[in-house]
This record gives structure tokens, sequence and C-alpha cells, in this order.
């Protein structure tokens, strides 16, 4: 038997394991390696897909490393100025309130300049998805200090350590918009192992099912790596962020909604 | 009715889908206007208070690329905030009104009427080569009638317009005539985002191109656009200027007032003119220069430091004298002060 | 036709809306009609003031420097505007209050005693309307029934009931008034 024969016997329908989603383009994912941008890029467009939304998705991408989002998911998109994404989106939802509209931003997007943005987005419970990818640096620019770059920790703008006296602390927004009564469900996440990607899919589906219901605001964190901004290996920066990144911004619903769980929505508690 | 509450009334007969706007004197009655005439009830128009005037401008973007008849207003500090956003709806080719009822500056400076925010509303004002479709009411009719017009242009050129009013056109009451009620628009233009169907292409609402190249054949096509711009959309009004020796350029409240001068002037012999430029950009450069091969001398009537005579100077490109005459800080000219001027330099 | 009035007093006084039931009168006679506020701080307890042109032709500036009327309501505005009445205007001003009485002699004059006789009325609201009845009386450009028309117009229905009220203190103002 030839070598090419025994691909052939591979390459069958009922060996297929995982392949491209409908939803994603095929354009090569201009990440760096181990990145957790590409990862969730993945699981939205699988969530698009499955709930049969590709027809009626409006995404809205930032300015950060995700900048190019609109080249890798193959749905319409309004590029958004630095920050400004949930305004677009306030507007968008309003004026078609029968679509489905999410923002996909980073933490100097969301946390820094879109600050307001954000905030008064959530507190007026606009029916958006808002899914926030933290990785505590701004990868695109060449990795300075955002806002949730942890103390101590060293970027090209914290060159010895974030000085929490002269930088300031780490801002946990999602902490911030889980006390607004605009937002019906916040939760924070992770996609650096199979089962963190399982349950971050979860809650970025139990978002779009809200949307459905006009309830308010989902606000969804990622907290990530990056490995070039860390300067780390891929394995290293994921292991960083278990034992420096979780602590401080820990995995776990913030908010859920009342009907789902009564305690969860009056009294927060982290799950994992 | 008051120049501001006819912008608000004509917005949701002209069958406007969105107002976002951030409260700032003197153009605050637009907002409460609309607040309190329910248009939600009457025609489903969005109206919403943002939190800033940087969010409202950046709804305006989001509306806009959804297809949908979206605009926004403020006053002079609040034009500037709103810069970020405006570049981007030109750099995206989206159409939407912005309507700035100009107050005195620099900063916080007056809440007065002025006319200091002419560079900024026709040379751009944000970052980029880009330039806004200008119109300038000079009447609370026209406050009324310019909005459907800035739409069917805005929508026409997938360009953003802007009605450069001043305080005291926002704030006066005259004599208003408004059109019946439009029905808002069903259609949808083919470039907006509103879901990707499976028959189409995705649709991207973007100002970003990383490859040089590509962006300066976008930029070229800009220039392309605003040419034809210049080339059909020129707008002006011209009064006694046959027989006119003497020539005030003057747009708004300024406008008015020369009106008055050329009544004053002339009951003194002195036979003046008005050219009233409506588009401020484009700028009625060809008709000015038309006249200058007649007229002796322009006067170009600002409420600011003197920024639309440097248009009315190229215009006339040295033929003959051009000066400028104007009040700041919120003062408006009066006709006395104008024909006095005139006669000091004849 | 063209007249160009003044009216200025303290805020509060009802000059802003005067000015405005002139100019609904006058469109509902079917005119040309322009009125200017001042506005910003003085709306809240300073002086406010409003220029208003009525006109059976375009109105060209609805800002202007000289006023064929000035009707006055206290002393800072006559300090001010005065000296603005066109050679051969008119000037009515309220003399409560008053401490300094215009002087000059190239004008006409007239006094209306409207805070007194609103006081006298038990209807101190109806001020604004007894120094309109006056103005009225000495420079008829609009007819009395336009007048209550152009006071429905501005007056929100609900208040529609006080339009009998207001009727009788524009008549008023007519009776009162006096050339000084």
């Amino acid at each position: 038997m030839s070598q090419a024969t025994g691909i052939k016997e591979i390459i069958k329908p009922e060996n297929l394991v995982y392949k491209k989603t409908k939803v994603m383009t095929g354009k090569v994912l201009s990440y760096c390696p181990g990145c957790g941008h590409g990862t969730t890029h993945r699981i939205l467009a699988e969530v698009i897909d499955e709930e049969g939304l590709q027809s009626e998705t409006i995404g809205v991408s930032p300015v950060g490393c995700s900048v190019l989002l609109y080249e890798f998911l193959d749905i319409d998109w309004q590029e958004a100025a630095h920050g400004r994404a949930p305004a677009l989106a306030t507007a968008i939802k309003r004026l078609l309130p029968e679509k489905f509209v999410f923002t996909y931003q980073g933490d100097g997007d969301l946390a820094a300049i879109g600050t307001a943005e954000t905030i008064h987005a959530c507190n007026r419970g606009e029916n958006i998805m808002i899914i926030f990818i933290n990785n505590g640096i701004y990868g695109m620019t060449g990795g300075q200090m955002a806002p949730t770059t942890l103390p101590g920790m060293k970027s090209s703008t914290s060159p010895y350590g974030r000085d929490v006296k002269m930088m300031g602390n780490p801002l946990k927004m999602t902490d911030i918009v889980a006390t607004l009564p605009g937002t019906y469900y916040v939760t924070r996440q992770s996609v650096h192992t199979p089962a963190n990607v399982k349950k971050a899919k979860k809650a970025i589906r139990k978002a779009v099912q809200y949307q459905k219901l006009n309830r308010g605001t989902c606000f969804i964190e990622i907290v990530s790596n990056c490995p070039s901004g860390w300067k780390m290996t891929p394995v290293e920066s994921n292991k960083w962020m278990e034992a420096n990144m979780f602590p401080y911004y820990p995995l776990g619903d913030l908010k859920v909604p009342a009907e789902e769980n009564p305690q969860k929505q009056t009294n927060p508690e982290k799950n994992d | 009715m008051k120049g501001n509450e006819a912008v608000a009334e004509a917005a949701i007969r002209a069958g406007a889908d969105g107002y976002f706007g951030y409260p700032i004197t003197p153009q605050s009655e637009i907002l409460e206007y609309l607040m309190e005439a329910k248009p939600h009830e009457r025609t489903g128009m969005v109206v919403l208070q943002a939190e800033s005037e940087v969010a409202a401008i950046n709804m305006v973007y989001g509306g806009a690329a959804c297809g949908k008849k979206v605009m926004t207003s403020s006053s002079s500090p609040g034009i500037s905030l709103k810069q970020e956003g405006i570049t981007y709806i030109a750099g995206a080719e989206l159409p939407c009104l912005i309507v700035n009822v100009v107050r005195g500056g620099p900063g916080l400076g007056t809440i007065q009427p002025a006319q200091s925010d002419y560079f900024q509303a026709t040379k751009g004002g944000g970052h980029g080569d880009y330039h806004l479709i200008v119109l300038a009411p000079s009447s609370v009719q026209e406050m009324a009638d310019f909005v459907e017009l800035s739409f069917e242009l805005a929508f026409k050129y997938r360009n953003p317009v802007m009605m450069l009013s001043d305080g005291a056109i926002g704030q006066m009451m005259e004599k208003v005539w408004l059109k019946p009620q439009k029905e808002r628009s069903k259609t949808v233009p083919e470039w907006a985002t509103t879901g990707k169907p499976p028959t189409r292409e995705r649709v991207i609402i973007t100002s970003l191109d990383l490859d040089p190249h590509r962006q300066e054949k976008f930029n070229e096509k800009l220039v392309s656009k605003y040419n034809e711009i210049r080339e059909k959309e020129v707008r002006f009004e011209e009064l006694s200027c046959e027989d006119a020796e003497y020539i005030f350029v003057a747009y708004g409240t300024s406008a008015r007032v020369c009106m008055k001068a050329i009544q004053l002037a002339r009951a003194q012999g002195i036979k003046a003119g008005l050219l009233r430029p409506i588009t401020l950009f484009p700028f009625p450069s060809k008709r000015l220069n038309e006249l200058s091969g007649r007229a002796r001398m322009m006067v170009s009537v600002e409420m600011s430091a003197g920024q639309m005579v440097e248009d009315v100077m190229l215009s006339v490109n040295g033929r003959i004298p051009v000066y400028h005459f104007g009040r700041m800080g919120g003062i408006v000219t009066t006709p006395e002060e104008v024909v006095d001027f005139l006669k000091s330099k004849i | 036709m063209t007249e160009e009035i003044i009216i200025a007093g303290f805020g509060g006084q009802g000059v802003l809306s005067m000015g405005k039931i002139m100019a609904y009168s006058a469109v509902m006679q079917d005119m040309e009609v322009s009125w200017m506020p001042s506005y910003g701080p003085e709306m809240r307890g300073g002086t406010a003031n409003v220029m208003v042109i009525i006109s059976d032709e375009r109105i060209s500036s609805p800002i202007i420097r000289n006023f064929d009327t000035a009707i006055i309501l206290n002393q800072q505005s006559l300090d001010k505007f005065e000296e603005s009445v066109k050679p051969g205007g008119m000037l009515i001003y309220d003399s409560n209050g008053i401490t300094r009485h215009p002087e000059r002699k190239d004008i006409k004059i007239y006094m209306v005693d409207a805070a007194e006789e609103a006081g006298r009325m038990k209807s101190p609201k109806t001020f604004n309307m007894i120094v309109l009845g006056g103005f009225l009386k000495v420079k008829p450009v609009i007819r009395l029934e336009n007048v209550i028309k152009g006071l429905k117009k501005s007056l929100p229905e609900r208040y529609h009931n006080l339009i009998p009220m207001n009727e009788k203190a524009l008549e008023r103002g007519m009776e009162i008034i006096r050339e000084v």
C-alpha cells in the first residue's frame, strides 16, 4: 500500500473529528503562537454558527490586537474607534433590535480609554454582549502597561514593574460592571485548557440566549495570556497566568440571572 | 419656533431614525424638544442622551453604519470632542448629520453666538484628509429645511454633513413652515451592516487599511468625491449684487446683519451687495471670482478673527482688495458697524 | 411696515414671554417676525431682554442696536437702552422701582404703572400683559383679536382658562398708559 493511499484511507467523513467552523473566514489568524484570541474567536464563531445567527449578527471590533477581528469571522462588522465599541453597539441594537449585537474588546480598549462607554452601556442595560479579553498588557502596540497590568508586573512602560503608588492599581472592570443594575450576566472565564474553553463557550452561548430575552448587558471577561508581551513561551505564559492573573482576577460567575440561581444574583460569589 | 426646536421637529418629520446627543448651551433645546415630542411614538425614531459627546458621535457612527438616518447636535466645545468620531465616519464613508450651534471660544469660551468654528468645519476638523459637506442656515426656516437637505446630501455622497449654525439662530424664534411628516425609509443601502445573509459577502465598516498603497487609493477616491461635490453642490444666495461695487460675503447670522447693512449703505448712496454662501464646503469660489471682475472690494463679515476671509481671498486671487470685519467673543456685529467699516475702507 | 422692539427687565418679569406673545400674535396677523432673546445665565434671575421685529417684509438682521420702541421694566435696562431708541421713537416704562426717569427729549415717552395695577387686580402674573396692552394702545401694530390668538398659541392648553384674565389685563393696560 502506498503512502498516498494511506492518507486517503484516513481522510474520510467518518474519521473527521475537527474542522474549520463555517463562520471563520479561512484567513490565517495574525496572532502570536499560544495567544488566547484565536481560541476565543473560534468559540465565538462556533456559537454564532450553532445558534444559526450568522445572518443576524453584527459585531463591533476594537482597536488593539483584535483590530483585524473582522478579517476572521464571516459576519457583518463595524470597526470602532479605540474604546468606543459599546457606543456603536448601543446604536446598532436600538436601531436594529432584532439583531444579535456584540463587542469584542481588549483591556486597554475597554478598561482605559473606553471606561465611560463601557460603564454607561452596561448601566443603561443595553441588550448587547461584551467580550472582554484581559491579558494585562497592550499587546498590539508592543507590550505597554494596561489598566489591568498586575502590581509589580513588568511592561515596556513599567520596566521596573507596576508601582501602584505611582501608576495606580489594576482595574477590575468586570467587578465594577457586575454591580450595575443594567447588567444581566457577568462572568469571568479563560480559554487556556480544554475544560476552560468549554466553560467559556457555554458562557457565550448563555449570553446569546439572554440577548434574545432583552434582559440587559451580558459581560464576559476572558482572562488571557500574552506570550509575546509577557516575554514567555506559550506554556510558561499559561502557567504564569494561573499563578498570577487568576488570584487577582478569579474565574467564575460574578452575576447570574436571578431565575437561574437566586442566591448568586443577590450574593455574588466565585465558583472556581 | 426657535431655531433649535425647528431642527428637532424637522428631524422627526424628515423621517430620521435616530438622534444621539449630550446637553450643551446654546443647543440643548434640540434634545429637550426631541424628548418632549416622543418621536418613538410618532415615527419610531430613537432618541438617546449619551454619556458624553464622544459616546454620542460614536452612537451616530454605529447607527449610520446600519444604513440609518442618524444625527447628533452640539455646540463648539462638544463638537471638538466629537471630532474623533467625525473623522472615523468620514473615513468609513458613512452618512450622518452633525449640527453645530456655534458659541465663542477657544476653550469653554462663552455661550453667546460666534462663527469661530469655520476652519474646523470646512477644513476637516479631525485628523486625516477629509471634508464634511457644510451647510450654513441663516434663518429658523433654513434650520428646518436643511435637515432634510443634509440627509439627502449625506446619503447621496456617503459623507457626513454639518449644519454650521450659531447661538443666535439656534435661540431665535421666527415663522417657520414645516414639511409634512415623511415615513422613515425602509430601504437598506447595500453597504449597511444588517447581518450577513448567505446571498452576499459580509459588510465591513472600517476606516482602517494597513496597506499604504490601498490607503492612498482610498484617499484618492475621497478626493474625487470632494471634487464632484465642489462641482455639483455649491449653493449660495445673492442680494443686490447686480450693480454692487462693494460685496459683503457673510453666512448665518452675519449674513442677516449684512442684509440690513446693505439697506443702510444704499440709503447713503453706497452700492453694497451680499453674497451669502449656503454651502461653506463646497465654497462658492467660482462665483466670487466672477464677481471680483466687476466689484471694487469685498468684505468678509464673520463673528470670528477672520476665517472665511481666507477662502474669499483665494477665490478672488488678488484681483480686488478683500477685508475681514467682525466681532468676537459672542458679540454679534451690528449693521451700523459693518457700514462704518465699509466706509472706512472706501 | 417694520417695527423693531426691545423688551428689557428682570428675569421672571415675563419679558421673554411678552415678546413671545407679541411674536405669535404678529404671525397670526400674517406678518414676518423674529424673536431674539438674551440667553444664558441671564435666564436665571438677572436681567433679561428680547428683541422682537415685526414686519410685512423679510426681516434682515434679528440683532439690532437701535429700536423703534423700547419697553423697559427696570432701572438697569433703562440705563442701558434709553440711548438705543431711534430719534422719533418711543420708550414705554413702568415707573415701579425707577429712581432716574428717562430724560430724552427727541422720543415719545410713555409710562404704564403695570406692577401697581397688577397688584390691584390681584393677578401679579398678568403684569406683562398690562404692559403689552399699553404698547398696543400707542402702537397698534397688531389687532387685539390676533393677540388673543397669539396667547392661545403660546400658552399650553392647560392654561387656556387664564386667557380671559389676560384679556382683561391687556384692556387695563390700554386704559392706564399715559404720555409723560
